[in-house]
């Protein structure tokens, strides 16, 4: 077994205990917290798979931007009580089945590909650079770039109308 | 060297964990942390898949980063509409807004 698979493993079953943790823990604040510890793991797969741009932008837009507005919000609203899960009765019973059988599902089609999926990566170590990522964002895809930058402009402007008071 | 397939196995189970806390969570906090959690493990694939399928070309991370954008619109408008409700309706338990419901 080589380090990086003892790595991958580690890394894996924190990344999956934290996820678990997320869900069960009754206070909104340390289910964002945890997270927080399951993004970070993902950034570092993010760099065993030398997409370090993609790893940086994990840990900043995700980890950071987008979990401090969750904790803003929960403590703006003081929703800090996520509630207890149903312990029984169909909405115990429902999420359960649903979630399982997408994951029995999901294994499936994976175990039944297993050989046909290649187990070595391809390439040098220098692709995926920051540079030829942004030379493919606004080469290839300009157009896919533009509309995402309206569709951020257009959920900034919802966000703000739909918060706004109605006094200001 | 690690396989393709446990990067797979991996977000397959993340996205089922995501899942499963979109469904049975009740406040609508803990039902966007879960889509947030989906979004990831889709993440993951495609710039898994990106390092083994076509590693020369840089879509798969290109897309990657237009996911984070879509997320972060998406919980920028879901944050809010949770604010709007909650000042209406001073909850943000999904089973008490039900106005829509018969």
């Amino acid at each position: 077994m080589t380090s990086e698979l003892i790595l991958f493993f580690i890394l894996a079953i924190v990344a999956v205990a934290s996820a678990v943790g997320m869900l069960l823990s009754r206070n909104a604040v340390y289910a964002a917290l945890y997270l927080i510890l399951n993004f970070a793991t993902v950034a570092v797969f993010y760099l065993m798979l030398s997409a370090a741009f993609i790893s940086l932008v994990q840990v900043t837009v995700y980890a950071g931007a987008i979990m401090v507005l969750f904790l803003f919000v929960i403590m703006l609203l003081g929703a800090e009580h996520t509630g207890r899960l149903s312990e029984s009765g169909w909405m115990f019973w429902t999420p359960i089945v649903l979630g399982a059988v997408l994951a029995v599902e999901a294994l499936y089609i994976i175990l039944r590909q297993w050989k046909a999926i290649p187990a070595t990566q391809a390439a040098g170590s220098d692709f995926g650079a920051p540079a030829a990522v942004g030379l493919e964002l606004f080469q290839n895809y300009l157009l896919p770039f533009e509309v995402t930058s309206v569709l951020l402009l257009v959920a900034m402007i919802g966000a703000i109308l739909l918060a706004r008071s109605k006094k200001a | 060297m690690i396989p393709l397939s446990y990067f797979l196995v991996f977000a397959a189970a993340l996205f089922s964990i995501g899942l499963y806390g979109v469904l049975a969570r009740r406040n609508a906090i803990a039902i966007l942390m879960g889509v947030e959690l989906m979004l990831n493990a889709v993440n993951i694939n495609l710039v898994a898949f990106w390092r083994y399928i076509t590693p020369t070309q840089i879509a798969g991370q290109a897309f990657a980063v237009m996911v984070f954008a879509v997320a972060a619109a998406e919980v920028a408008v879901g944050l809010a509409l949770v604010i709007s409700i909650y000042r209406r309706r001073n909850t943000v338990v999904a089973d008490d807004i039900d106005l829509l419901k018969f």
